[in-house]
């Protein structure tokens, strides 16, 4: 789930590292091969959990030194209490899960502030491939086909926001970039339409 | 026999036994005056004494724990499948220590060895004892070999919860723990199943409420059938059916009650192969030990209030078709060391060999293992001596 979409690590993570407190306590929701969290711990002294379903990810957290729990996000969150978390975090996977709007209230419910970040299916190629072409959009972002994509929920950067709006979800941050994780004049223009990733910060106090 | 020591063996190994004179008060509050562990140990400890890992077994394990007593042996230690040069457990950097456990049948002290006080085996009348009491025994038999602290206390399903034990009654004395298939506490089936086994044990004529070795003899069906019952749920139903189908002996009915399906005849196999060589006594006090084991009774039946007394980090695993000893009891455990904001890993491995599986060398249960002890060697303090570890 977590590798459901390419990903330049380093320059995502220093995107996200940026909203997540020294010394808080994070759950890392799909956690890879647990190098965030290991980054975190490292530099800003941060403790915490990953969750992962993918046996070689998490082999790989446990060589990293990282806390890593097998655990299936679409079974639920319940076996961590509420406001137990300072920071719930969820790199490229709130487009592969069942139910994104549930569990983002999970997160919610969990973490005191969450930082989730996805691709932006209005980006403008996307939208022209789907209008020239007429198929589901492919891109680097989005290498796969429309019958094996582990990517089922995709959506907008409006979607997400309606969503937030509709869920009582205050938006704290919103950073927009490329599929670099670059951040460019350009981009700030018409982030909507120009940005391929977003990464939110939300909470919901 | 092995014709010859496979390359990643510990090779022969030779057990040594350690007499205590210093009386072990008991759980039950009852005394041992005096008594003896049996143990073995693979690898070299080095200078610092920091290089330690401790196996404890589980129901019917011992203190041979990896290699072979003789080039006669048919088949190396319980646990071979993970301690040896470049297995999980690596040899080549870590001190092994495996015992059996007081109340055992196969050196320590127990039902079968002799009372001094009576001058008589002790039978039925070797104390309970507790999986604390174990743990009291193994810290003493840590400050016999000089070891201040474990590099990691290991132990799978019975001995996954004698490593939940130290993690709380020692805390100081360990660096890691690894808790594999094991539980929180049984479950009422679970008793259940070991009452069932007890009373087959008890009710064998031959069992002379204990004292059969002074009638010249052992309870021999009622082990069998305890061993039965055991081995079968130690399987999982697709094992099973994988092992042996609906299968026949002769290929054909025969309309009898002897033995007819292969499954039968395995089960009578197991059962005959362990009551020749295991002390229904020592069945019974191991059983009544898993049975009381609920560490968190002490803390107001608060799992994460106990566990919060642990200092060391913990890796936990499952077997997905394990029913005698759940994911889900292993997840207690898991959830409980989060609440409790301890250092926790948890991996629930995909395996059809049921709770034997943690006996079993499953790839990826390996893997992780190997990963795990790594950072467990990783952790070892540098030597103050400057000599290589």
């Amino acid at each position: 789930m977590s590798s459901a979409v390419a990903e330049t690590l380093r320059d995502d993570h220093a995107l996200i590292q940026r909203g997540v407190k020294p010394g808080s306590q994070v759950l890392d929701l799909g956690c890879g091969d647990g190098s965030l969290l290991k980054y975190l711990r490292q530099h800003k002294n941060v403790r915490g959990y990953g969750l992962e379903i993918n046996p070689d990810n998490i082999t790989a957290c446990i060589r990293n030194g990282v806390n890593v729990i097998e655990q299936d996000l679409d079974k639920g969150l319940r076996n961590f209490e509420d406001g137990s978390i300072d920071t719930v975090i969820m790199t490229q996977a709130l487009q592969a899960v069942e139910r994104p709007d549930l569990l983002l209230d999970e997160m919610l419910r969990i973490g005191n502030e969450a930082i989730v970040t996805f691709p932006n299916f209005g980006y403008w190629r996307t939208r022209f491939y789907l209008m020239l072409k007429g198929r589901m959009p492919m891109s680097e972002t989005l290498p796969y086909n429309w019958y094996d994509t582990p990517n089922i929920h995709m959506c907008t950067f409006r979607d997400f926001e309606i969503l937030c709006r509709e869920k009582g979800i205050k938006i704290l941050n919103k950073t927009v970039v490329d599929d670099q994780h670059k951040q460019h004049w350009t981009i700030r223009l018409w982030p909507a339409m120009l940005g391929e990733i977003a990464v939110y910060h939300i909470t919901r106090r | 026999m092995p014709e010859h020591i496979p390359h990643d063996s510990v090779g022969l190994v030779t057990p040594q036994v350690h007499h205590f004179d210093q009386p072990l008060t008991l759980r039950s509050g009852r005394v041992l005056p005096s008594y003896d562990l049996v143990y073995e140990t693979y690898g070299e400890l080095n200078a610092d004494k920091s290089n330690a890992i401790l196996i404890c077994h589980a129901l019917s394990g011992d203190h041979h724990a990896a290699g072979y007593h003789s080039m006669d042996d048919k088949k190396p230690g319980w646990w071979d499948s993970a301690i040896g040069p470049g297995k999980a457990i690596d040899t080549r950097r870590f001190f092994v220590v495996a015992l059996n456990n007081l109340g055992g049948c196969s050196g320590s002290s127990g039902p079968t060895s002799i009372n001094p006080e009576t001058g008589k085996p002790w039978g039925p009348d070797f104390p309970i004892v507790a999986v604390r009491d174990w743990v009291n025994s193994q810290a003493r038999l840590a400050d016999v070999l000089g070891i201040e602290q474990w590099a990691a206390v290991v132990g799978g399903s019975l001995g996954g919860m004698q490593v939940l034990r130290w993690s709380i009654q020692f805390p100081e004395r360990l660096r890691h723990a690894v808790v594999i298939a094991s539980a929180p506490k049984l479950s009422a089936q679970n008793i259940a199943f070991n009452e069932v086994a007890r009373q087959a044990i008890a009710k064998d004529p031959d069992f002379h409420d204990g004292h059969y070795l002074e009638h010249d003899t052992i309870p021999k069906t009622g082990l069998m059938q305890a061993r039965m019952l055991g081995h079968l749920t130690y399987l999982s139903d697709d094992a099973m059916k994988q092992k042996f189908g609906r299968e026949l002996k002769e290929g054909k009915l025969n309309y009898s009650f002897a033995p007819e399906f292969q499954v039968e005849s395995y089960l009578h196999y197991q059962g005959e192969k362990f009551s020749t060589r295991f002390d229904a006594n020592t069945y019974m006090l191991m059983t009544k030990a898993l049975d009381y084991f609920d560490p968190a009774a002490d803390y107001d039946n608060d799992l994460v209030q106990c566990l919060s007394q642990a200092r060391c980090d913990f890796l936990v695993m499952s077997f997905t078709t394990d029913w005698r000893f759940s994911p889900e009891r292993s997840q207690e455990i898991v959830d409980a060391l989060t609440h409790a904001d301890k250092n926790v890993s948890y991996a629930c491995i995909e395996s059809e060999n049921g709770h034997d599986a943690f006996l079993l060398p499953i790839p990826r249960y390996l893997e992780i293992f190997s990963a795990y002890m790594d950072r467990v060697a990783a952790d070892i303090p540098a030597s103050n001596s400057g000599e290589p570890a």
